[in-house]
């Protein structure tokens, strides 16, 4: 599990460095940081959530997404190549914790009208909710963290597969294959380097998904009537 | 490279991916708390303090840019103001000028007209004076000329008194003539 402590360090040391002068005017790796933090902190938090909330569930949100994003690069990163995602271990803690999480919003804003509130929803005809209640159920308490689990989860293990398979195609046409099949190194290393260059892009955008999810999440729980 | 992928994979066959093992549920776990506490209590608070300040910096900034905006109106006011009123000055001067002007001319005027009446005044009196004393020369010559009529007449007969009447009345009309035709002339 070295990949996680190397996240770990990795953004321990990327913020605290970035942001160790705070200068007004920021700097090159200043401006990068708070173009992140920025991110989730406008796009995510204080969109969906109001300024108030948003800034209490703030430093979860942020610590989410910095840890999702850093270990889905570490997928692409040389020596690593190994998304710290892609085993269910932190995949599976996450959705946990914002399960936790959201209820937790939930049950604080409305304190015993919550679970009721969203297991009966108001202003359903009676014997609808024989039918209602326990596709609420389900669709809430169970199918959320499994797919915000599973989505990160399987996405990171098809990068890491896809990756895998191109490389290891290329380093058998070039140095096992006979005659022409060699040539097909070329297409399949090519391909490999598009299929990095789109781990990059998946590893934003699940980061980004696993965060407003749980964003949205949130919301829902805090929400008056729904 | 290939014997460890093929390990992975080996190991992937005999162990389901969707079975977390409790390492990788601790190590996640610890990771998580630790990364919570860095941004909870370092990198957010920083960045809240980080962008409060620039807030800051930037309405001084634009503070100051409007007090300095009203400074400048406010001079340039005071500018227009005294602009206005040095022209009302300038104007005002010309037209003390311009009437200055006309009453020093009419002034002037006046003056020449007393002068020329002056003049006229001192002509006609010496003109008087010299009539005067022509009428006095006149006067003697007139009064010698009597007594040399009247010694003529005297020596001649004054037994006619008809005679002597007629002369001394001729003798006075011709003389008022006279008189009357040199005071015509003096005038």
């Amino acid at each position: 599990m070295i990949i996680r402590l190397l996240v770990l360090v990795a953004i321990v040391l990327f913020f605290s460095l970035a942001l160790r002068k705070r200068s007004i005017v920021p700097g090159r790796m200043q401006s990068l940081a708070e173009m992140g933090l920025d991110l989730v902190r406008v796009n995510i938090a204080e969109d969906l959530l109001g300024k108030k909330d948003g800034r209490r569930f703030l430093p979860l949100l942020t610590t989410i997404f910095f840890m999702v994003l850093i270990m889905n690069i570490t997928g692409i990163v040389p020596l690593l190549n190994i998304a710290g995602t892609s085993v269910i271990g932190v995949p599976l803690l996450l959705a946990v914790i914002a399960y936790v999480t959201f209820i937790y919003a939930g049950v604080k804003k409305h304190p015993g009208a919550f679970f009721k509130n969203s297991l009966f929803p108001p202003g359903v005809p009676l014997p609808l909710y024989l039918i209602v209640t326990p596709i609420e159920f389900v669709s809430t308490f169970i199918l959320r963290p499994v797919t915000l689990t599973l989505r990160l989860l399987m996405n990171m293990i098809v990068g890491h597969l896809l990756l895998v398979l191109f490389f290891l195609a290329t380093s058998f046409f070039f140095f096992q294959a006979d005659g022409l099949f060699k040539f097909f190194g070329i297409g399949t290393f090519a391909f490999g380097i598009v299929f990095t260059l789109f781990e990059i892009l998946v590893a934003v955008l699940q980061a980004y998904v696993f965060t407003l999810l749980t964003t949205v999440y949130i919301q829902l729980a805090l929400a008056d009537e729904h | 490279m290939i014997p460890a992928v093929l390990a992975a994979a080996a190991e992937g066959e005999t162990h389901n991916p969707l079975i977390p093992e409790l390492p990788d549920l601790v190590w996640g776990a610890v990771v998580f708390v630790l990364l919570l506490v860095f941004f909870w209590w370092k990198i957010l608070p920083s960045l809240k303090k980080l962008l409060d300040d620039r807030a800051e910096i930037i309405e001084g900034g634009i503070k100051k840019a409007e007090i300095a905006q009203a400074e400048a109106a406010a001079a340039l006011d005071k500018y227009t103001d005294q602009l206005a009123e040095a022209r009302a000055e300038a104007g005002r001067i010309r037209e003390q000028a311009r009437q200055d002007g006309t009453k020093i001319l009419n002034e002037l005027k006046d003056q020449a007209s007393v002068e020329a009446a002056r003049i006229t005044a001192n002509a006609s009196a010496s003109i008087e004076a010299e009539r005067q004393a022509a009428l006095v020369s006149l006067r003697a010559e007139v009064a010698t000329l009597a007594i040399d009529l009247a010694s003529g007449v005297i020596g001649q007969s004054l037994s006619d008194d008809k005679k002597a009447a007629v002369l001394v009345d001729q003798f006075l009309a011709d003389l008022e003539a006279s008189e009357a035709t040199a005071k015509k002339s003096g005038k």
